[in-house]
């Protein structure tokens, strides 16, 4: 029985090796393919990408596929890739009213420049198991609207014109972007650090922690101004050439949550902004995303801070799950050593109560009563 | 794209890429620099999962060169499972010498131990550490936390200590014993049984502590002054076993609780596997030795 706990190295291959036969599952299934979960799972392999912190669906899809499904699983094997990949450089801002756009919805006007335009959206199929999804049977294709070309500006733009929202802000011109992945995480953070943090960050934290900011928590009061998904370009500054050059287009999520702002000592009554930006398409995440920035910029904007989400270091800590996982999972790891040192102090202070309750029953009945 | 199989073969000397080592080698150097404090660095994400010894395995990449010996250890012993996997993990990506006896190695990365045997000036002994502020469970605020350190501030834990003593009559920390380093720094010396406390004080050996999660290395110099707090009509004790270990007979070294069977039979073997191997090389036999001859295979 010691022997079972201490693993050795046979024990730990032999385990890789069932868990290679697990995965894999019945032989006479045929093996999904990358291409497959890239084009069929493929909303799965955007949460990866997400909070991997790397785009890559091809990559995503091996992690998924080696994780069995897995996803906080796929998404640290993910991870532990990007870490070895050379740093070359930082790319320009990516300008999302220049995305080719397939979905676009404002939740605050009925129509506006460029268009609401639905798209891929589970959002008003009813939830009715298909079976015909049991057979691979054909599928009709997608009637794509004509795009539109040319710029879409953002709500806050169309806002911005009257002065009722925050502006984008500017950035002190010394301003050079943090990367949390490159240098050590230190409270409290400029937002730029914790929006990154935010987008790696749990999909599940954090769509509970936005709920909560719904349910009083720190309600903020939000609007859905603008959700867009589509694709935008990368651009790269090259010093030797001196131009910015296209290193390919990536799919983004945009959410921009409006709230309400009565105004504070600094600045006048407004609709304030909360941001989302993630991989792919993941409407939940972005919009999770952009309530829990809104709630941490409490602070910035002069509010009292009284709930979790307004929190920056609880949220920002506990965010990612590839740290959160490990430190839960460690606890399967051996601890006899310092349970060895609990087990020997409650022994201890077990036959000190012990002592202590003969010698008052020695006393008499009176005082054991009154000690319990 | 690279789709082409990755082979571990492909990575550097030790995983990391220099450019990691050299940033955490200049955190090691400050935290030597100022013993005890905690020196946030960038932690990388590693192979392993947190909470397995990510910022022990930092540490070890970015110090180990293709001489060093390398030992890892886990609960005392070489052949835990986490051991066997971290130092299975070095000899493919580093190709370096391992060992299991403590005096043949350069480098030792612990988790939970120190080993029974006084290590030497020029071993480095590697701690895996879950959570570097000794202040914690006090205040989980980084930034509160950080401010009590900057200001000496440390009344908070020797109130919970006062407070343990009104409550018990002692000190009811077993591991995981603050320390106060050169009368400076109150520092966790990761989850190590209190037993191990004196073994850091003026330790010829070099200690190192990474935090992967928390992103923190802190550091002992060799010879450093280290200190388990305590009160004076409370001092700092040791844990002690009624009993020598039941393999090798060794008396004044920390035991493991081993269940034999349902009926509350036990026997205490030692901890430090190659400790106890040695002794029973030399020829020393505790009162069990002979029924279980393959307890440390």
């Amino acid at each position: 029985m010691y022997v079972a706990v201490k693993g050795g190295e046979k024990a730990i291959n032999n385990a890789h090796r069932l868990l290679a036969d697990r995965r894999r599952g019945d032989r006479s299934v045929p093996a999904v393919s990358l291409e497959q979960i890239v084009e069929q799972l493929a909303l799965g392999v955007d949460r990866i990408m997400s909070e991997a912190s790397l785009y890559d669906r091809e990559l995503a899809a091996l992690a998924m596929k080696q994780s069995r499904g897995d996803m906080i699983e796929a998404i640290f094997l993910l991870r532990a890739y990007r870490t070895t990949l050379p740093r070359f450089g930082y790319s320009e801002p990516i300008d999302t009213a220049e995305m080719r756009i397939e979905r676009r919805i404002s939740a605050t006007y009925k129509d506006l420049p460029g268009g609401q335009l639905l798209g891929p959206t589970f959002d008003y199929t009813h939830r009715l198991l298909d079976p015909a999804l049991m057979a691979d049977g054909e599928v009709e294709p997608g009637m794509a609207a004509e795009a539109e070309t040319g710029r879409t500006p953002r709500v806050s733009e169309i806002l911005a014109h009257e002065g009722l929202i925050e502006s984008d802000g500017d950035l002190p011109d010394d301003h050079r972007t943090g990367d949390l992945t490159r240098e050590p995480m230190e409270f409290p953070m400029e937002r730029d650090i914790r929006l990154q943090a935010l987008a790696r960050g749990d999909e599940g934290f954090l769509l509970a922690l936005g709920y909560s900011t719904q349910r009083g928590y720190a309600r903020t009061h939000p609007f859905t101004g603008e959700i867009r998904i589509g694709e935008v370009e990368v651009l790269l500054e090259v010093p030797e050439l001196g131009f910015a050059v296209s290193l390919g287009e990536i799919q983004v999520t945009e959410c921009q949550m409006v709230t309400q702002f009565k105004g504070s000592a600094k600045s006048p009554p407004q609709f304030t902004r909360g941001y989302g930006l993630v991989f792919g398409q993941s409407e939940r995440k972005a919009m999770a995303m952009s309530l829990v920035d809104r709630a941490l910029r409490a602070e910035e904007l002069g509010e009292d801070i009284v709930a979790p989400a307004q929190d920056e270091e609880f949220v920002i800590s506990h965010s990612d799950n590839v740290q959160a996982t490990g430190f839960v999972e460690h606890l399967k790891l051996p601890h006899y050593v310092d349970f060895q040192a609990e087990l020997d102090l409650v022994r201890r202070m077990r036959a000190e109560y012990e002592a202590n309750q003969k010698k008052q029953e020695g006393n008499g009945g009176d005082t054991l009563e009154a000690a319990e | 794209m690279t789709m082409q199989q990755t082979d571990m073969a492909t990575y550097n000397f030790a995983y990391l890429d220099e450019q990691t080592k050299r940033m955490i080698r200049r955190a090691i150097l400050k935290a030597i620099a100022i013993p005890g404090y905690q020196v946030p660095f960038a932690s990388r994400e590693m192979p392993m999962p947190y909470g397995w010894g990510t910022g022990g395995v930092q540490v070890t990449a970015s110090i180990l060169g293709p001489d060093d010996v390398l030992k890892v250890i886990d609960q005392g012993a070489d052949d835990t499972t986490n051991a066997v996997s971290i130092r299975a993990f070095f000899q493919r990506v580093a190709n370096v010498a391992v060992t299991t006896h403590t005096k043949d190695a350069t480098v030792i990365q612990t988790r939970h131990r120190i080993p029974e045997e006084t290590l030497g000036e020029g071993q480095v002994l590697v701690y895996q550490v879950p959570i570097p502020e000794p202040l914690r469970y006090l205040e989980p605020r980084e930034t509160e936390t950080r401010k009590m350190h900057a200001l000496e501030e440390y009344g908070l834990m020797h109130v919970k200590l006062y407070e343990d003593i009104a409550r018990n009559g002692h000190i009811a920390t077993t591991y995981a014993y603050p320390v106060k380093v050169e009368g400076r720094y109150v520092m966790d010396p990761s989850p190590t049984p209190k037993f191990d406390n004196p073994k850091m004080h003026m330790s010829e050996a070099l200690q190192l502590f990474g935090a992967g999660r928390e992103k923190r290395i802190y550091a002992l110099p060799p010879y450093t002054e280290v200190v388990s707090l305590d009160f004076e009509d409370h001092p700092f004790e040791i844990q002690k076993f009624d009993q020598p270990c039941a393999l090798c007979g060794a008396e004044g070294v920390y035991l493991d609780e081993v269940i034999l069977d349902d009926k509350g039979g036990r026997m205490f073997v030692c901890s430090d596997t190659d400790h106890c191997e040695k002794r029973r090389e030399e020829g020393h036999r505790g009162p069990l030795a002979a029924e279980a001859p393959e307890m440390h295979s």
